[in-house]
């Protein structure tokens, strides 16, 4: 008995107790935004697409990759948080970027809670064409109300006032904005990364792997889903509002099917239930669709989707379940030193 | 006289023409050690889903500690002391065995709704839940995911997640289907080990372990209560001999 290690200190234990601890590898996606920043001022347009792009694979992944919500109408929170931002400022209502972001989010958030009450009863297939439904629906609602939305031809004429006064959106030379998305995300990140280690994260989780469980150990599950699927299109939506304001338009490709399948596919890519794997997909996704579509203009989805077949073949964990496999496999077998029972 | 923890009068449960459970009155006394036997079929995985909520009866009530519960949800009932163990293994496959009792000890205290707080930082969870996976001996595997365990320490974890929750009540289906006969007895040992005053009602195939286990042996055939009483009458029980036990006697 002596020689077992306290329960406190048992592997296990350490390892849950400083599961949310920073590691050292995780500075390294800002640090390489903003060295982005400063190597590539040509390309800040790109940049901003790919910050915006990894923040809403994030709001997907809360919902998809930890809680399991099978969903393939993401687009339309973003949607709703760039109509709001966009129509907030077209018509001189609220132009302030930040607060308008704010509106954004509690808008899409609004439309995720409602929606959710009527969607989490149900799972599987249902659930992904009711997702999709609820999309559509808004979408055409964007479409038919043209004298709000501007329907097919959107908003274009969004004018933000500088952020805190002083600096402008310029969509020529994207400063501003490449700066201003990398820190809305920032801390928006911050925020999924504080979700998904907490003990509420740790529900979600256990809701994906078992429902049925959960309801047996006493969880309100309908509850913790619509409470992550509120949270996830919230934030959903300030991807949306921030792509608005970064863009200057808002138009119906913002609520589309090809903006929802897009962030499942980079998800799916980088790896869900994972963090970084939004970072990673995102950052794929856009270097492969850029390579791809010089290589061979015509059909260069045709070999993304290859890749796709190929991941849900042999890589269920995106490229970081593939990246953490490697790893493990390099790694000397932590736990083997711990005594025999 | 020891106090009825749980209760079930005249519960019936139709599944169109088939009758589940019929007219079923049956109590757990706390501190009980009961058993529920019966034939395939019998309705006995019926019966512990009318008692848990994941099904409502036909006709009938259950009351737990005088309240009726009859219609009350499945987490409702589980915040009030009922916890079950499933026949087949329900566990969080892509989470690690610690973490598995962590989810279900996390809701019992409340920490569960927590945000923005790590789950690390619940010490007296993760405490809790390293305390008992120790004292069902499989603390060494804690940090291992479900789907490598072998199928015996899956029964264990299945059996901590619901000692989690601290239960008043504790139905255990065949906690030992699936289990080699060799590492049977951990899992007995564990039950042996339960606190006194937990009314524990066990359902299984295995006479061994049923006989071994339970102080009082309900029979169960075609959805109904056949007989009722002590292991030794019910052992006795030539009527009980002839649809159950004798199919075993014949054949051993």
């Amino acid at each position: 008995m002596s020689a077992m290690p306290t329960l406190t200190e048992h592997p296990a234990a350490l390892a849950l107790t400083r599961r949310h601890r920073l590691r050292w590898w995780e500075p390294l996606p800002w640090v390489l935004a903003l060295a982005f920043y400063f190597l590539f001022p040509r390309h800040l347009g790109f940049g901003t697409e790919l910050l915006i792009m990894v923040l809403f694979a994030i709001s997907l992944d809360l919902a998809l990759g930890y809680a399991g919500i099978i969903t393939l109408g993401h687009a339309a929170f973003f949607g709703a948080g760039a109509y709001t931002v966009g129509m907030l400022a077209q018509y001189g209502i609220w132009t302030e970027p930040i607060t308008g972001l704010i509106a954004g989010a509690a808008v899409a958030a609004l439309i995720g809670f409602l929606s959710g009450l009527v969607l989490l009863r149900t799972t599987g297939l249902t659930l992904l064409m009711l997702t999709l439904c609820t999309m559509a629906l808004l979408e055409e609602a964007a479409n038919l109300g043209h004298d709000w939305t501007g329907g097919f031809d959107g908003l274009t004429g969004i004018t933000i006032p500088p952020l805190f006064g002083l600096f402008e959106f310029n969509p020529l030379f994207p400063k501003t904005q490449y700066l201003y998305v990398l820190g809305v995300l920032f801390v928006c990140f911050v925020f999924a990364r504080t979700l998904v280690y907490s003990p509420f994260g740790q529900s979600l989780t256990g809701i994906r792997e078992n429902t049925l469980r959960m309801h047996a150990v006493g969880a309100p599950v309908r509850t913790r889903l619509v409470v992550c699927y509120t949270i996830s299109a919230a934030l959903a939506g300030i991807a949306g509002g921030i792509w608005a304001q970064a863009n200057a338009y808002v138009n119906l490709s913002t609520l589309g099917l090809d903006r929802a399948a897009t962030v499942l596919i980079i998800l799916v890519l980088g790896g869900y239930g994972r963090l970084y794997g939004a970072f990673v997909g995102a950052l794929a996704y856009m270097a492969l669709a850029h390579f791809l579509s010089q290589v061979y203009p015509t059909a260069w989805q045709l070999g993304l989707g290859l890749l796709l077949v190929a991941i849900a073949l042999f890589a269920r964990g995106g490229i970081i379940g593939v990246g953490e496999t490697l790893v493990q496999r390099l790694r000397p077998k932590m736990y083997q030193k711990q005594p025999p029972s | 006289m020891t106090a009825t923890l749980l209760e079930t009068r005249s519960v019936s449960k139709n599944f169109g023409a088939l009758r589940a459970a019929s007219d079923v009155t049956f109590k757990l006394e706390e501190g009980a050690r009961h058993a529920l036997i019966g034939p395939n079929g019998a309705g006995k995985t019926t019966f512990i889903n009318l008692l848990t909520g994941v099904l409502l009866p036909t006709s009938g009530a259950v009351y737990l500690k005088g309240q009726d519960i009859t219609t009350m949800e499945q987490a409702a009932r589980v915040k009030r002391g009922i916890a079950r163990t499933f026949q087949i293994n329900r566990l969080f496959r892509g989470l690690s065995v610690l973490e598995n009792v962590y989810i279900s000890v996390a809701e019992r205290v409340g920490a569960a709704p927590q945000m923005l707080k790590p789950a690390g930082a619940r010490r007296d969870v993760i405490d809790e839940a390293m305390h008992l996976l120790e004292t069902l001996k499989i603390a060494n595997d804690a940090h291992h995911t479900i789907a490598g365990l072998p199928y015996g320490r899956q029964r264990l974890v299945e059996l901590a997640i619901a000692l989690g929750l601290k239960p008043e009540v504790l139905l255990l289906d065949e906690p030992a289907a699936g289990v080699p006969s060799a590492e049977s007895h951990i899992i007995l040992d564990a039950i042996d080990a339960l606190p006194k005053t937990i009314g524990v009602l066990i359902i299984d195939h295995d006479m061994d372990l049923v006989f071994r286990f339970a102080k009082k042996i309900t029979v169960l055939v075609r959805g109904a209560i056949f007989a009722e009483g002590t292991p030794k009458e019910i052992g006795a029980n030539p009527d009980v001999r002839a649809v159950y036990l004798g199919q075993a006697t014949t054949h051993g």
